[in-house]
């Protein structure tokens, strides 16, 4: 049947669905979280555990003076991440400067540093401060890029021997080193599991706690249409916000995208499918926004953050918070994302931790719809 | 108004229940109720709290499933087809049923949208509303901006948008002050007068006066159904309030 557009029903879904965006739209609150907190937390973490350093301070110890040594020296301060701070005279300067602060990676050459490098005896050490691991990671990668490529500028000028410098490098203060390249992932799993399972479990337990629930309930939209109504938005807008997360990422941060945005795009909705079903379960068991609140922040937003390795590596864990961690949702997304974005790895791959999604969405889901019938005041 | 023989009063009656019961674990709430509401009429549901006349509510509109019994609603069995009861009725709810970040446009447009009706039907309705209760200067404000007189009336107006054949008022004045209640009361009687059903519960006993018929319930049953007059005749009292301590407290 056809209808003019002046005497057509408007869906009764979509008259719902419409309301919903007006309230986010219309609530700078929300709002603030929808979007203010994604870029906030993004730049954030971004900066605090950031992976590009400029004029990094450095002291050098260099007995040789010749010109590989001066070459070398030259070459990573004209690099922009190094800047000179300390020359020192003898090694025994090196404690007092880390000490100090004022260096953040020393460069010891050995005396006749050319004349080695010709007999394929070229030893050189870099030395970190790794009472600020990430920073010492960084700068120490930095550092044997820049050797490694004087190294082959050396090569390109010279036939014949080939002269090699071995680098070896120490850690301070913190030998054991865990990598940095965590927080996009990182805070796409909690991005997405806070305005997917938080704000749908506030904005189901408002109209509880508003009593509009009740009329909606005597209307004749269906259960399953009310939740869909409410959850309907929040999937669109996550989806942006994930865009816009691994935007950033990209652009701000420089994090590769190796793998395929589809795939990327259909775990993410995967894993909102999982954090929608347990927003909706946490507002049938809560009777106010503020207790909606409190059960995601402590039962979503903590886990999500501490135990799936996103900030604290999940192998350094006790047994039993690595065996609670892999009923976190975000442990197995959080794995997916690094392999897709980082790896470039595909479904041959991840088949398993998407497995693992698929059966908690239907499983959380099951229950939440279970949860929201019975509960029907 | 002769004696019409039950067949004819069966079709007058737009509610009518059989022993609907309600039992939650071992609490019974609704215990057993058979009583019938006429077409047109203006149905007081009254008792105490926890008497069971909230959940009674909740099964009649579809909200719960009843334990066991019958109950008949604008024709059809809520058990077995609460969706046909569910387009039929209207109800307002103790706590404000609209959207305070919405405008007084856009609620109307939602339930409107909400009940299945077409846009010009939403249109022309919301222009006639809007007309009623002389809300046309407030049309596009936020309903949260509204005084709560206001707010209530507009509430009612489009509980009744879809013309429901029964409206279900679940306590709709408390918290409003006397003179709002009484404007509130005359639109109830002017829907009544339209051929809406209405059914009320209060805990106002004067409010109870205003109804053709009032049932009382204690603990989950009917204990007395009548006209307030006749109820207070039989009760030897002289007021509602009266009829009410002397069955709910056994005065």
């Amino acid at each position: 049947m056809l209808f003019s557009n002046t005497d057509s029903k408007p869906s009764r879904f979509l008259a719902f669905v419409t309301k919903e965006f007006r309230h986010i739209l219309r609530d700078r609150r929300t709002l603030l979280i929808l979007f203010g907190m994604p870029v906030a937390q993004v730049l954030l973490f971004g900066f605090v555990l950031t992976n590009e350093i400029k004029n990094a301070s450095i002291a050098v110890f260099d007995p040789s003076k010749d010109a590989a040594s001066v070459g070398l020296t030259n070459k990573l301060t004209s690099s922009g991440y190094f800047r000179i701070d300390q020359n020192l005279s003898s090694t025994e300067e090196l404690e007092p400067a880390f000490r100090s602060g004022k260096i953040k990676l020393a460069v010891i050459f050995p005396s006749d540093f050319s004349k080695k490098l010709q007999t394929g005896d070229g030893q050189l050490q870099i030395i970190g401060d790794a009472s600020d691991p990430n920073t010492a990671t960084t700068l120490i990668n930095y550092a044997n890029a820049i050797i490694l490529d004087y190294r082959q500028q050396l090569l390109a000028g010279q036939s014949g021997d080939v002269p090699v410098i071995r680098i070896e490098t120490r850690m301070r203060y913190n030998p054991e080193q865990k990598g940095v390249f965590n927080f996009v992932p990182g805070v796409m799993t909690l991005i997405l599991m806070l305005v997917s399972a938080m704000m749908t479990s506030i904005t189901i337990a408002r109209e509880k706690e508003l009593g509009t629930m009740e009329v909606l309930l005597v209307s004749p939209l269906k259960p399953i249409q009310i939740i869909l109504g409410k959850t309907a938005p929040y999937l669109v807008l996550t989806l942006i916000n994930a865009a816009l997360v691994v935007l950033l990422g990209l652009t701000v941060f420089g994090m590769p995208l190796r793998g395929s945005i589809l795939l990327l795009t259909f775990e993410c909705v995967l894993y909102m499918f999982v954090a929608l079903s347990l927003g909706i379960f946490i507002s049938t068991r809560s009777a106010n926004q503020q207790q909606a609140m409190f059960m995601s922040a402590l039962g979503l937003m903590m886990p999500t953050m501490l135990l799936s390795g996103f900030i604290f590596p999940r192998e350094s864990m006790p047994q039993i918070l690595q065996a609670i961690g892999t009923a976190i949702p975000a442990t197995w997304f959080n794995t997916i994302v690094k392999g897709i974005m980082i790896k470039g790895v595909g479904l041959d791959v991840l088949w398993k931790e998407s497995l693992i999604m698929v059966g908690m969405a239907l499983f959380f889901l099951a229950i939440s719809m279970r949860n929201f019938k019975d509960r029907l005041e | 108004m002769t004696n019409v023989k039950n067949t004819i009063t069966m079709n007058n009656n737009i509610i009518s229940t059989d022993h609907l019961t309600k039992i939650f674990g071992k609490f019974t709430a609704v215990n057993a109720i058979s009583f019938e509401v006429r077409k047109g009429e203006i149905f007081g549901f009254l008792g105490a709290n926890g008497a069971g006349k909230t959940t009674a509510l909740k099964m009649l509109t579809g909200l719960l499933m009843p334990t066991s019994g019958v109950a008949t609603v604008a024709g059809y069995d809520v058990r077995k087809n609460p969706d046909q009861v569910k387009r039929r009725i209207g109800y307002m709810s103790q706590k404000f049923s609209l959207y305070e970040d919405l405008t007084v446009r856009e609620n109307i447009r939602l339930f409107g949208g909400i009940y299945g009706l077409k846009m010009t039907e939403i249109r022309s309705k919301t222009t006639d509303l809007l007309q009623k209760l002389q809300l046309e200067p407030e049309a596009d404000k936020l309903v949260g901006s509204l005084p709560l007189g206001w707010k209530q009336k507009l509430a009612f107006s489009v509980a009744l948008l879809h013309d429901p054949q029964i409206v279900f008022l679940d306590e709709p004045t408390s918290g409003v002050d006397p003179i709002t209640r009484r404007q509130f009361w005359e639109l109830i009687y002017e829907a009544a007068a339209e051929g809406v059903t209405l059914m009320v519960t209060t805990h106002y006993m004067d409010e109870a006066e205003y109804c053709d018929r009032v049932s009382i319930m204690v603990d989950g049953k009917i204990e007395a159904l009548d006209t307030p007059r006749a109820m207070k005749a039989g009760f030897q009292a002289t007021d509602m309030d009266e009829v009410f301590r002397k069955l709910a407290r056994g005065e």
